[in-house]
């Protein structure tokens, strides 16, 4: 499989038109990863934007950062972290999960992927701060939406769309994104031994209180732990720590943890990083919060590490649980139809990924709408075809 | 723009024929009073918030259900004829202005709120629902429904998703379109399609996404999902005045830089100050240039240790005055004034024209500086409310339709404001819309090949283009030119590209 390396964004330009004259399709890749996420690359030729590199732009006065869509995201965190600002959404890194280094991936490939982590339920995902963007789309055209303010109203916003599109409407060149000041500190109250309804209910009364909770887990770290993460500046911390101890003294007995071991624990829930270095199929669920328990319950007897205070689902299949070989599939699509929501299949052998829905299994309608979507932006289908779904 | 040259698009005279058959048949599916087509019960419809354009609908329907919804759209659908839809008729780029030969789709009977959930943190509510109304329903628990715009108590909050409206309070908690799960969306064809739901974030491609700020032009919602959030502990507010809107838009800088994202942060101008002074008489002083509010909400001992840190900052900022609230009243007088600055504005002139440009705040001077300069240009005043947190500019216009010329000024001054946004690199609108208004300035903005990506969105969603056309786009192609592909020849290799 040959590989085209483009310099710039014109070279994106004239790979996708070459492509599109000359009948080939293109697999989309950022620093490549995520490539195995989603069903296997059909593709004869490898676009690799790694060469399309480089912060164009900051201005943290203005929370605004533009980036080359290959610039790796370390660099970027960096960047901004020397200004004591960050990417609110907190993307994950799904590199030691899929078997990779960590902090290998590049921003444009966390836009393609609409990353986020335990924050996402305060500060939003991905898509919630990607203010601009130039792309490629399979029509071998090259269109901007947005732009680098963070209030813009003017005319569709592309960028939603492309977020989390994985590739396969448009091959980005030049993102815009928000960023947003540090918090000077972080906290975290835990509770232990919950079972998973209760975890629930803890979760809710926190983030139904005043307290600004920014973080609501629930794992096993010798027994299920309850972890609930305050940030700000420090006497607002401490404050908050306070009433939320108070708060969740009912559902039990309640540990304080602090700045350091706060990080490290809410880093390893970003990464899911208990079922990184295994080869298990992995689900990534997004439900009602309330209905979490319930759908977990309907997955036997997976590997559970709940987030987004119990809407987000991550199951791990134990070894020798798949005996039908869809890694889980029909049960786990079967327990999100009862309860709502949508489940990707985040881990699993190629001819698994190749033989079973991976995204979202949609609704007539919307299912069809989604390939006129498709046909609008890559009428060819040459941009990473059957990624996301079969003949989409 | 002027009103003499907005376009809209050609009026299709063979359904003008027959529209007393189209009323029956849509009396048929709306029964009672649910279709109005008498001249005078339609005049209320006749335009938006955006007044200085008018025009009576071929005939309005004011639907109670989701399926007599999709009965409309479907018979539109399928005789070809216009659909516009509407809120409650704020909007201010004319977005839900009638046209001639369409149907006005009146989302007002959408009157009730479908589930309260505190344990997931979302309300569910039909779209008529104002969005004041999603706040006062969860109060009792504390709660509240974070954007609020300044027509809070009309607009519905279907509007809002059409329009992604923001607010005051949307630098620290995000436009309509963070804060909105999920849709139940019908199509012209009449097909009812779910969007999110009580889950975060899309399992596909973001559709919600697409649909929030689209405009009513992609399809009708006719349920909305939003989250809610706890009401802060507290909230204290801080009056800053300075003698130089250099200095004041230095302070607004500094204090984001500083790490610190109020919950609001407001910005006005001399004209501005003492229109609303005269009115709310808020206590505002009148010798400073440019005057500051800033918010800070949470727990008090975060509010109280901010507050100190704004206070420093302002005052290396030059400020010359800078008064803290001490008590929620006072706090609630800080913003009353701005709250008031439309009408206060309308109070010192007949007419007034509300532009919504977006810019880089570092502009800031330079732009008020080029607006004074234009103001006398046209010889029109002009005062300025400003979120200036995310620099979204409010610049007011005043003229009087009634002096010959002056709304035609007053809308090449706008004009000139908008096309200045974008040259230092803002955008034409940051929260009211394109709509009819600003549509013919998205050129400035965009290419055709940039448009053309956006049509192809609208044509997936209403291939025949019926639902609410003549906004937005400056020229709506076919779908069918739109969709076909340019292959450029001679690009069949890649000759240049480094190939491995
Ligand atoms: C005094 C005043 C202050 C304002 N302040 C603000 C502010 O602070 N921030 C802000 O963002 N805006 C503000 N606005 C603008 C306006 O209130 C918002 O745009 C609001 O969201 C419009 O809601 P509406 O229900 O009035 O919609 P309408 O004006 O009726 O319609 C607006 C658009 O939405 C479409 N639409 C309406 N309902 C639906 C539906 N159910 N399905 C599909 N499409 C639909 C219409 O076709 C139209 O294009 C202000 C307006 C006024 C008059």
């Amino acid at each position: 499989m040959d590989i085209l390396k483009p310099r710039d964004a014109k070279d994106v330009e004239d790979a996708v038109q070459g492509a599109l004259g000359g009948g080939h399709t293109l697999d989309i890749v950022g620093r490549g990863t995520k490539r195995a996420i989603g069903r296997p690359s059909q593709s004869e030729l490898t676009l690799d934007l790694s060469g399309l590199t480089g912060v164009t732009l900051y201005e943290p006065d203005e929370l605004v950062l533009s980036a080359r869509a290959g610039t790796p995201i370390a660099e970027i965190e960096a960047l901004v972290a020397a200004s004591g600002q960050e990417l609110a959404f907190e993307p994950m890194d799904y590199g030691p999960l899929l078997g990779g280094p960590p902090d290998a991936g590049s921003i444009g490939g966390v836009l393609a992927a609409n990353l986020a982590g335990p924050r996402r339920i305060k500060s939003g995902a991905a898509r919630d701060h990607f203010l601009g963007v130039t792309a490629v789309s399979g029509r071998g055209e090259t269109f901007k939406s947005g732009g680098r303010v963070v209030k813009n109203v003017t005319g569709y916003d592309l960028c939603k769309l492309l977020a989390g599109s994985w590739g396969t409407l448009a091959v980005m060149t030049d993102v815009t994104l928000k960023t947003l000041p540090r918090a000077e500190t972080e906290g975290s109250v835990l509770l232990r031994g919950l079972d998973a309804a209760a975890a629930v209910r803890a979760m809710a009364a926190a983030m139904g209180s005043s307290c600004d909770v920014s973080g609501a887990a629930h794992m096993r770290r010798d027994g299920w732990v309850t972890a609930l993460r305050l940030e700000g500046v420090a006497p607002s911390v401490l404050h908050r720590q306070a009433a939320l101890d108070a708060l969740m003294r009912p559902f039990g007995k309640t540990e304080i943890l602090g700045v350091q071991d706060s990080r490290a624990l809410w880093r390893a829930v970003r990464d899911v990083t208990p079922f990184a270095g295994d080869a298990r199929p992995l689900w990534r669920i997004s439900t009602a919060p309330t209905a979490g328990p319930g759908l977990a319950a309907a997955l036997c007897d997976a590997e559970l590490i709940y987030d987004w205070a119990g809407g987000l689902i991550w199951a791990a299949l134990p070894p020798g649980q798949d005996t039908r070989g869809d890694a889980g599939a029909a049960m786990a699509r079967a327990a999100v139809a009862a309860a709502g929501g949508h489940a990707t299949l985040i881990r699993a052998p190629a001819p698994v990924r190749a033989a079973v829905a991976v995204f979202d299994a949609q609704d007539a309608g919307v299912a069809a709408l989604t390939r006129r979507v498709k046909e609008g932006f890559d009428p060819k289908g040459i941009l990473n075809p059957g990624r996301m779904w079969a003949g989409v | 723009m002027s009103i003499m040259s907005l376009t809209l698009p050609v009026q299709d005279e063979a359904v003008l024929a027959r529209r007393g058959e189209i009323v029956a048949a849509l009396r048929a599916i709306v029964p009672g009073e649910g279709v109005i087509d008498a001249e005078r019960e339609m005049r209320p419809y006749e335009s938006d918030g955006l007044t200085a354009y008018r025009q009576l609908p071929m005939v309005v329907v004011l639907p109670q259900t989701t399926a007599q919804v999709s009965a409309v759209l479907r018979y539109c659908h399928a005789n070809g004829i216009r659909v516009v839809p509407r809120g409650a008729g704020t909007s201010l780029s004319g977005g839900a202005l009638p046209l001639g030969d369409a149907v006005l789709l009146g989302m007002g009977k959408f009157k009730r709120i479908r589930e309260i959930d505190f344990a997931n943190r979302v309300v569910v509510a039909e779209p008529g629902v104002t969005n004041l109304a999603v706040s006062t329903a969860v109060a009792h628990e504390g709660f509240y429904y974070a954007p609020d715009p300044s027509s809070q108590i009309a607009c519905t909050i279907g509007g809002n998703v059409a329009e992604n409206s923001g607010g005051v309070h949307c630098l620290k908690y995000g436009m309509t379109t963070n804060n909105v799960l999920g849709c139940e969306l019908v199509l012209i064809t009449g097909e009812i399609l779910r969007l999110g739901g009580k889950h975060l974030d899309a399992g596909g491609y973001d559709l919600l996404g697409i649909v929030t700020g689209s405009e009513g032009l992609l399809g009708v919602v006719t349920e909305v999902t939003v989250r809610i959030l706890k009401k802060p502990e507290t909230a204290r507010a801080v009056l800053v005045g300075f003698a130089s809107s250099e200095d004041a838009g230095a302070c607004v800088g500094a204090i984001i830089g500083a790490g610190i994202i109020p919950g609001g942060m407001e910005m006005m101008d001399r004209p501005a100050i003492h229109a609303v002074e005269e009115f709310v008489h808020a206590g505002y002083p009148l010798d400073v240039e440019a005057l500051l509010i800033v918010e800070l909400d949470g727990p008090s001992a975060e509010v109280d240790h901010l507050l100190e840190r704004v206070e420093s900052i302002a005052r290396a900022c030059r400020a010359s005055v800078v008064r803290v609230s001490t008590s929620e009243e006072e706090r609630l007088l800080f913003w009353a004034g701005r709250k008031a600055a439309f009408p206060a504005v309308g109070r010192i002139s007949p007419d007034y024209y509300c532009m919504d440009g977006t810019i880089p705040r570092a502009q800031l001077p330079l732009v008020l500086a080029r607006m004074r300069e234009m103001s006398e240009k046209y010889g029109l005043r002009v005062a300025n409310v400003f979120h200036a947190g995310d620099g979204n500019l409010h610049p007011l216009i005043l003229y009087d339709a009634n002096v010959p010329g002056e709304l035609d000024r007053a809308e090449a001054f706008g004009t000139e404001i908008l096309r200045l946004c974008v040259q230092v690199g803002g955008v034409l609108t940051g929260e009211h819309g394109v709509g009819v208004e600003k549509r013919d300035l998205m050129p400035d903005m965009f290419t055709e090949i940039d448009l053309a990506h956006q049509q192809r969105l609208k044509c997936a969603f209403d291939e025949k283009g019926l639902l609410n056309p003549g906004k937005v786009f400056p020229t709506l192609h076919r779908c069918a030119e739109l969709g076909r592909v340019h292959v450029h020849h001679g690009h069949t290799a890649f000759p240049d590209i480094p190939r491995f």
